[in-house]
């Protein structure tokens, strides 16, 4: 039976646990506001440009000698992969989530034969997968001590993919992170970069008659200049989703722990007072049972 | 007066989405003034100006560092790197720029492929013409 001094000792510190996890889902709530119009602000720019590369790519695609980043290499056996996390944790399951996603996915290809090279993005993914594939990691990027994440940082992780594939370090390129579907539901995903997916057939609906574009200058010098930024803006949307994401699994993952706080301090309190009841109804007893035997 | 929808993105966001009377886009072989009713066509930009025309008078004018415009009779996108109003266009940011581009290029030795030195000349190109507007301005 603790006694009540550690019983208020207790209580003291859940109490200021659940401050602290109140305050931190507080500002994740403010965070992820602004985090969500960023990735908003990003979609309009994502969407043109897939129409864009849709209408240009096929028509480029069966052409011999058209650009790596559209067809590939030809080959499919080395992958690499695109982890996007987060830099920091307390966010529930939100960098497990994509950090076993990828792993089951480096189990499935090297399965099949595959060698697997993984590009972190994200302080939390590289720890993830360090502790048991970290052979597989070629590089390392975080985001860290920066406010938010802009076009640039994407670029140069495009900048730096382009390279690998120029050096012909890997023949396909996926991205995994997290999509944001709500604030409560977030998606571990995988998407195909290199060859960059082009949709079957017709061209989306919604878009009317595809119109007949006449290109200046030619339709490869436009592809070559559309293709590094097709590859950087959905880095870019990936990594602002995955923002977006983070800050509202934190959130919810805060609500939880605040509310958990609460359950524990009722649960001590009445365990406080009891034990406190139960001292004084042996006081009493003592004292009474003294003065009887007087 | 017949219009369209001039549509301005860049990858950070939405700036302009609207119908106006004319558009002036800087394509990479040459201004193009785009009225409604143009054939379709895709096109790249290089550094410089987009002037928007609405109601018979200059209403926008933004400085765009490249990217893309699609053209079609109805509608204008142009997918920007990156767009800012004239006015609030800053002087050492260009001449940053220009130190930087200029940088760039001069390390280019001559075994490195035409295409990366012509990119960094354009980069050079895009960042003298922001550094003109900005002091213009």
């Amino acid at each position: 039976m603790p006694s009540l001094k550690d019983l208020r000792g207790r209580i003291n510190s859940v109490k200021s646990t659940r401050k602290i996890t109140q305050a931190m889902k507080m500002v994740a709530a403010a965070k992820l506001r602004r985090a969500q119009a960023q990735a908003e602000a990003a979609r309009p720019y994502a969407e043109r440009m897939e129409a864009i590369l849709a209408s240009l790519g096929a028509a480029v695609a069966t052409q011999p000698g058209a650009p790596p980043l559209l067809v590939g290499t030809g080959a499919d056996r080395v992958h690499l992969l695109v982890v996007v996390t987060a830099d920091r944790g307390l966010a529930g399951p939100f960098n497990t989530n994509v950090g076993r996603l990828a792993r089951n996915r480096i189990r499935a290809l090297e399965a099949e034969g595959k060698v697997v090279k993984v590009l972190t993005v994200g302080r939390k993914g590289a720890a993830f997968l360090k502790r048991e594939l970290a052979s597989r990691i070629v590089g390392e990027i975080t985001f860290m001590g920066k406010k938010r994440v802009e076009f640039a940082d994407a670029e140069a992780i495009a900048v730096r993919v382009t390279e690998m594939l120029e050096a012909g370090e890997f023949d396909v390129c996926s991205l995994i992170y997290n999509r944001f579907r709500s604030v409560i539901t977030q998606v571990p995903t995988e998407q195909r970069l290199i060859p960059a997916p082009l949709p079957e057939g017709e061209a989306p609906a919604g878009t009317g008659p595809v119109a007949l574009y006449e290109y200046e200058p030619g339709e490869e010098q436009i592809l070559a200049t559309l293709l590094p930024r097709n590859l950087a803006i959905q880095i870019y949307r990936a990594v602002l989703e995955s923002t977006a994401g983070f800050y509202g699994s934190q959130m919810s993952a805060m609500d939880s722990a605040t509310r958990n706080a609460g359950d524990m301090i009722n649960r001590l309190t009445l365990n406080y007072n009891r034990t406190r009841q139960a001292n004084i109804t042996k006081e009493l007893i003592e004292i009474i049972s003294g003065a009887e035997a007087v | 007066m017949a219009t369209f929808l001039l549509e301005l993105v860049s990858p950070e966001k939405l700036l302009l989405s609207r119908q106006v009377e004319m558009a002036t886009i800087p394509a990479a072989e040459g201004e193009m003034g785009v009225l409604p009713g143009h054939a379709p066509m895709i096109v790249t930009l290089r550094g410089g100006v987009i002037r928007v025309r609405e109601n018979g008078a200059e209403t926008e004018s933004l400085f765009v560092g490249g990217g893309f415009a699609e053209i079609s009779p109805e509608r204008v996108t142009v997918l920007a790197d990156e767009a800012t109003p004239l006015a609030s266009l800053s002087r050492a940011e260009a001449e940053r720029r220009v130190a930087e581009a200029e940088a760039a290029l001069a390390g280019i030795g001559n075994d490195d492929p035409a295409e990366k030195r012509e990119l960094a000349l354009d980069r050079v190109l895009s960042a003298r013409t922001m550094l003109d507007l900005a002091q213009a301005a």
